[in-house]
């Protein structure tokens, strides 16, 4: 790479990464150090400058019950909309890649949720799951109250898992079937000649070369959840009811702008951020793999 | 490959039809949803034909929520976003593959790392930048004792501000700020065999006339790659317009709105919930990425691979 052939001009390249650079460094690297340094200081109320307090912060969040109800909940949330997402949509992937007829309309089909912004299609199962008016409605109307997320934390639970993975079967899918149109044919003709049938086939052949496709998603879907579920939250249950959907991400949001506990929020993000980092880094081994899609 | 297995194509089709089901059913029952009444919408069971009320609810909601002004800034910000992803991404690119200049690759590594967190972990402190987005400058200047020197020589206090809570620049430069799609140009830059590069120097051409007549135009596939997870990342962005928005009537986003729809004890007073005017606007809501998507299937995928987000 350092052999490749490039232009001599110096201040021009400089010139044309700076733009960039300045970008990131006021809207990444000083809101992350900025979080850094809140997470260790405790600002004065009615200013008067802040104090640091060394690992405080911390001890604080972590010796909270409810910070530690939250990670729970966070937990159950990634595992269960990543298991609901990731297996729906590998057995999906691995029954449209034998290419029978009507292939490539199943393909199309199955892609499109992923567009769905994810607070619309919050708002979308809120009214799917409305006591009085969703899917439940009648049973309701038979049994009062047998289904209802405004008042019980197992369904409000439900019901975000099942909003937020909605839209993720969609975007596995197009990776597992990236994946398995990178296996090469030849093997899965081998294994036909071989006398393995196609279930056979799906289980010793490409279920095992789809490991790697398998753990990146994995991960890729547990990172987001921690993430990307706030829209999901704040528009279907607002963590309610009595904080059974709060998660790690709202909770930061919910005691930075609506508590003004900013030492506290940051200590929290720093918790989140180290988290997400640490998946990421399990992760960075995958980022040059390359994966075709046909 | 030919294999005659007919109960396992029977079988097949079922599952990718309960595929089909799972990804179109909700979405069914939101269409049919906005056409219905409001007294039909609230009575037991849930409808799977569609009424005839389609279009006064879609009317409704749009007033209701103010869906006019809403989706141009929508479109304005998911299009400005798209736009400046692409400049900023394809120069930081070429410059880090073309050129040769110390900390190249630190500067690189400083941008691929900002992959790692995306702004919803740092959501608080962005919010601060964003109050004032020339606080970490005033702080670089005080630290180097220029601000001082300023206020020994001017006698007035250095003090920059910008604030970017309630404007376009603070909705759209935060979601610029990553390295999503300049790790997808470097990859395909790498890829430009070193003859080209060696025969456009050895014609005496210019950096920016090579990336102008050479790079952009071999690039197309990706620039619409990125160009459509762009504009639905941005399209369908939730946390942030909301915290540097209270100006809702001139800045809101449509997205934003959506929450102002959902019938709740508080709107309807105590009354029916109208969840036929609230699937209505969500349908409105959610219909443009969907186009964008619908019309560029083929680069959308590709740039979802690609992109590593």
């Amino acid at each position: 790479m350092e052999n490749r052939a490039h232009f001599k001009t110096l201040w021009l390249g400089v010139a044309l990464i700076l733009p960039q650079l300045l970008l990131v460094l006021t809207f990444f690297y000083w809101p992350t150090g900025a979080a850094l340094f809140w997470a260790f200081t405790l600002e004065q109320p009615w200013g008067g400058g802040s104090q640091c307090v060394g690992l405080e912060n911390f001890a604080n969040v972590f010796s909270d019950p409810f910070y530690w109800a939250s990670v729970g909940r966070s937990l159950v949330f990634a595992l269960g909309a990543a298991s609901l997402a990731m297996g729906i949509a590998l057995v999906l992937a691995l029954f449209c890649d034998r290419q029978l007829r009507g292939y490539a309309y199943y393909r199309t089909a199955l892609v499109w949720p992923f567009a769905v912004a994810a607070p619309a299609a919050a708002v979308a199962f809120r009214y799917v799951f409305a006591p009085e008016a969703g899917v439940f409605s009648a049973l309701n109307q038979i049994y009062p109250n047998i289904w209802n997320p405004a008042t019980n934390g197992t369904h409000a639970m439900i019901m975000i898992i099942v909003a937020y993975g909605w839209k993720y079967i969609a975007y596995n899918f197009i990776f597992f079937l990236a994946g398995l149109q990178s296996i090469p044919r030849a093997l899965i003709e081998a294994g036909a000649m071989d006398g393995a049938g196609v279930l056979r086939r799906m289980r010793d052949i490409q279920l095992p070369l789809l490991a790697p496709t398998f753990f990146f998603l994995l991960v890729i879907n547990l990172t987001d959840s921690f993430v990307d579920s706030f829209g999901i939250v704040d528009i279907t249950t607002e963590g309610g009811p009595s904080k059974a959907t709060e998660l790690m991400v709202y909770k930061i949001y919910f005691d930075g702008f609506k508590g003004l506990d900013y030492s506290g929020a940051a200590a929290q993000s720093i918790v989140l951020m180290l988290l997400v980092m640490g998946l990421t880094f399990v992760q960075f081994r995958y980022v040059e793999r390359k994966v075709h899609y046909k | 490959m030919i294999e005659r297995t007919p109960f396992l194509n029977i079988a097949t089709h079922a599952i990718l039809i309960g595929g089909l089901l799972i990804a179109f059913l909700p979405m069914w029952l939101v269409f049919v949803a906005a056409t219905l009444t409001i007294e039909q919408i609230n009575s037991p069971p849930i409808s799977l034909i569609p009424g005839g009320e389609l279009f006064a609810n879609l009317s409704t909601a749009w007033n209701r929520a103010d869906l006019g002004t809403r989706l141009m800034n929508s479109l304005f910000v998911a299009v400005a976003v798209a736009a400046g992803k692409i400049a900023i991404a394809s120069l930081t690119a070429f410059a880090i593959v073309f050129f040769r200049f110390p900390g190249r690759m630190v500067v690189f590594w400083m941008i691929f790392v900002t992959l790692m967190l995306p702004l919803e972990v740092r959501i608080v402190p962005t919010y601060a930048v964003a109050a004032n987005a020339l606080a970490p400058v005033q702080a670089v200047l005080e630290v180097l004792g220029i601000a001082w020197l300023w206020q020994a020589a001017t006698g007035v206090k250095l003090a920059l501000e910008w604030n970017l809570l309630n404007s376009y620049t603070g909705l759209i430069l935060p979601l610029v700020a990553t390295a999503t799609g300049t790790f997808l140009f470097r990859q395909f830059f790498m890829t430009i065999p070193a003859e080209i590069v060696e025969a456009a120097r050895m014609d005496g051409v210019r950096p920016l006339r090579f990336l102008r007549d050479m790079l952009i135009p071999l690039s197309k596939t990706n620039i619409a790659a990125l160009f459509t997870i762009m504009f639905i990342y941005a399209w369908n962005q939730y946390l942030w317009p909301i915290l540097v928005t209270t100006d809702r009537v001139n800045y809101g986003t449509a997205v934003m709105e959506l929450k102002r729809l959902i019938p709740t004890a508080a709107t309807t007073g105590g009354g029916t919930p109208d969840w036929n005017v609230a699937m209505a606007g969500c349908l409105i809501v959610m219909l443009p990425p969907l186009v964008v998507v619908a019309l560029m299937q083929r680069y959308f995928v590709r740039g979802l691979i690609g992109a590593d987000k």
